[in-house]
């Protein structure tokens, strides 16, 4: 696009400052967490000099290493669930014909409207007495059906021509095959896109982990963070900030590596 | 020996909607055999029937001899043709032309040995690696086809599978597609929309309008003895000239504007006063001096093709069209003398549009040819 410099200078400017602003919070607790305490408790925004205390802190007087693998654990758990479940279902909506589908869909279509706290308390009694409090499997179970994800998934499938299908009926091969060999290879970048969003809703999922677990052996990182605060009379910011930054780490990281197929996954289908 | 037969066999949806009526036909082994008709004329369906991919709603379907309705697409021994080619996007050409061979975990050797031969006869060896995306239309194409060769499956259907490509290619390709057939000794069933397709390539060809079979015949059948007046429009190009006509006397009056001087003989066997309409050919709206002319038309458009020249007059309400050879001076709004003689006239019933007596001239050539 051409445009006349004044307006490239003005539009970036704004945008320099609506980025700083989106941003202030985040680079704030960057900055906390390599702050001496003493500075932090002055109120200096740039520090004079920096220091790692407040990671060694972090890990030293927490179980935050457990806590990661926890989160870790859970996150890939569900994220796995919900790959598997999502597509299978997705599959059944597109390619398999039975009587009442489209009505079933929207059914399960509706159940997007409940938000999981209105279901916390029946999932929690289930799980209770299915006596999974305090297991990973307890932690992931609730969340491995998804409609949001079944309803991307099927948007995907719906693209893949009707004829790849029955080209493959016409091979001889059956449902279960044709699902492996072709629909989930085609549909790979939303895969992607939806393993990735389950991971990160799961990797900062707060309610259901601090429900469903008493003990610190299984407890996921963001209770453990809340812990860092709670636990000291005087607040230690320093060490706060640092054991946010580390729980953010992952999710960045996952942010960087899948952008691409993010953005090609959560706009497919949109257009054209 | 029949291949497969049809006998009455209908298809609709939700038992209202009728999209094929009580069809009956049968194909022979070996043959080539084309549905034409314009869309929604119901040729995809039959064809998807006889796949498999898509039920009966009644009458029966034989292969060899057998009762097929209910039998699963892969159990049918056949291949298919899609319109779209239905080619894997993610797999190499490789990978898609032997995907049904390895669905039936076929012996790798004879895999490899299969795939040898096939590509070397579609002229595909150099694109084994590639991705479907990485080709050209005419390239998919033969993939598509390499895909159905392979499984040496004794029955071929294919669906509209010229469309996508340019004008050109598909000259080619219909040519090629013929060589293999006759080649392979295929039984092939395919659906056309394109007339010129189905007289070019079919043994037989069976015309559907609406559901309902109109005519099933060899192409130059269809085209000199058109059943009906769907049959007699939609078979060559351009169409056949038509007009709404009546006997009086010694003429044949056709749109109120054109009287043609009949003898007896030749609409002895035509009802006096009923109505009819006639229909010519384009080419037998010949080209003639002054002198011999029976009429003089007006010119309304002119076409030049190079090799020929189309010429659309006026007559009555409807437009005819003459294809001349050689490149014509003719110019728009020009009055030019025609030749037309009622041994070239079709006839048909105004009320129900069925042929009631072909073009006579037809029928002496046939009989020389014999």
């Amino acid at each position: 696009m051409i445009m006349p410099l004044y307006k490239k200078v003005v539009l970036y400017l704004l945008l320099s400052v609506s980025a700083f602003f989106i941003f202030a919070p985040a680079i704030m607790a960057l900055v906390m967490s390599f702050m001496p305490s003493e500075q932090i408790l002055t109120g200096t925004i740039i520090p004079d000099s920096l220091t790692l205390d407040h990671y060694r802190q972090a890990f030293e007087r927490f179980p935050l290493l457990s806590y990661l693998t926890n989160s870790l654990i859970v996150s890939l758990l569900i994220m796995a669930g919900q790959l598997l479940l999502s597509s299978l279902a997705a599959y059944a909506f597109v390619f398999l014909e039975f009587k009442g589908r489209d009505a079933l869909f929207f059914l399960f279509i509706a159940t997007m409207m409940i938000p999981f706290e209105a279901s916390i308390i029946p999932n929690f009694q289930t799980i209770r007495d299915m006596n999974l409090l305090n297991t990973y499997t307890g932690l992931s179970l609730p969340f491995f059906a998804m409609a949001f994800g079944t309803f991307l998934l099927r948007q995907t499938f719906k693209q893949i021509p009707k004829e790849l299908k029955e080209a493959s009926e016409i091979a001889g091969m059956g449902d279960l095959k044709f699902y492996l060999t072709v629909v989930l290879p085609v549909a790979k970048t939303s895969l992607v896109t939806l393993g990735v969003y389950g991971f990160l809703s799961a990797w900062n999922m707060y309610l259901w982990p601090l429900l469903a677990t008493t003990d610190d052996s299984v407890r996921t990182v963001q209770i453990g963070l809340k812990q860092l605060q709670s636990q000291e009379q005087l607040n230690e910011w320093g060490v706060i900030m640092a054991g946010g930054i580390i729980v953010v780490l992952p999710t960045l990281i996952l942010l960087f590596l899948g952008q691409k197929k993010l953005q090609k996954g959560l706009t497919e289908g949109a257009l054209k | 020996m029949s291949h497969i037969e049809l006998l009455n066999v209908s298809k609709s949806y939700d038992k209202q909607r009728s999209v094929l009526n009580e069809i009956d036909v049968s194909i022979e082994k070996g043959e080539f055999f084309v549905l034409v008709g314009p869309s929604g004329s119901g040729k995809s369906t039959l064809l998807r029937m006889i796949a498999g991919l898509e039920e009966i709603t009644s009458g029966t379907l034989h292969m060899n001899g057998q009762v097929v309705n209910h039998l699963p697409p892969k159990d049918r021994h056949l291949s298919m043709v899609f319109q779209n080619y239905a080619l894997y996007p993610h797999l190499t050409v490789e990978q898609n032309i032997l995907f049904g061979l390895n669905a039936k975990k076929m012996d790798k050797k004879e895999q490899k040995k299969r795939l040898h031969e096939t590509a070397e006869m579609m002229g595909l060896t150099e694109l084994l690696k590639r991705k479907p995306r990485q080709l050209s239309g005419g390239q998919r194409q033969r993939v598509a086809l390499a895909r159905s060769v392979v499984s040496e499956a004794p029955l071929c259907l294919m669906d509209e599978p010229l469309s996508n490509l340019d004008a050109k290619l598909r000259a080619h390709m219909r040519m090629e597609i013929r060589r293999l057939q006759k080649k392979l000794g295929l039984t092939m069933v395919y659906v056309t929309h394109d007339q010129v397709e189905a007289m070019t390539m079919g043994d037989r060809i069976m015309v559907l309008n609406d559901g309902k079979v109109q005519q099933v015949g060899e192409p130059i059948a269809l085209y000199n003895e058109p059943a009906n007046v769907f049959v007699a429009s939609f078979i060559g190009s351009p169409k056949m000239n038509m007009g709404r006509a009546v006997v009086k006397g010694q003429q044949l009056v056709v749109e109120d504007s054109l009287s043609i001087p009949v003898e007896a003989a030749d609409v002895v066997d035509l009802p006096k006063n009923r109505k009819m309409i006639a229909g010519i050919r384009a080419e037998h709206l010949s080209q003639v001096t002054s002198d011999e002319k029976t009429h003089v038309l007006d010119v309304i458009s002119v076409e030049h093709l190079g090799n020929e020249t189309m010429v659309t007059f006026e007559v009555g309400r409807e437009f005819w069209t003459a294809k001349w050879l050689g490149q014509q001076i003719v110019h728009v709004g020009d009055r030019v003398p025609v030749g037309l003689s009622v041994k070239n006239i079709s006839f048909f019933d105004a009320e129900t549009g069925e042929l009631m007596k072909a073009a006579s001239s037809q029928k002496q050539k046939e009989g020389v040819a014999i």
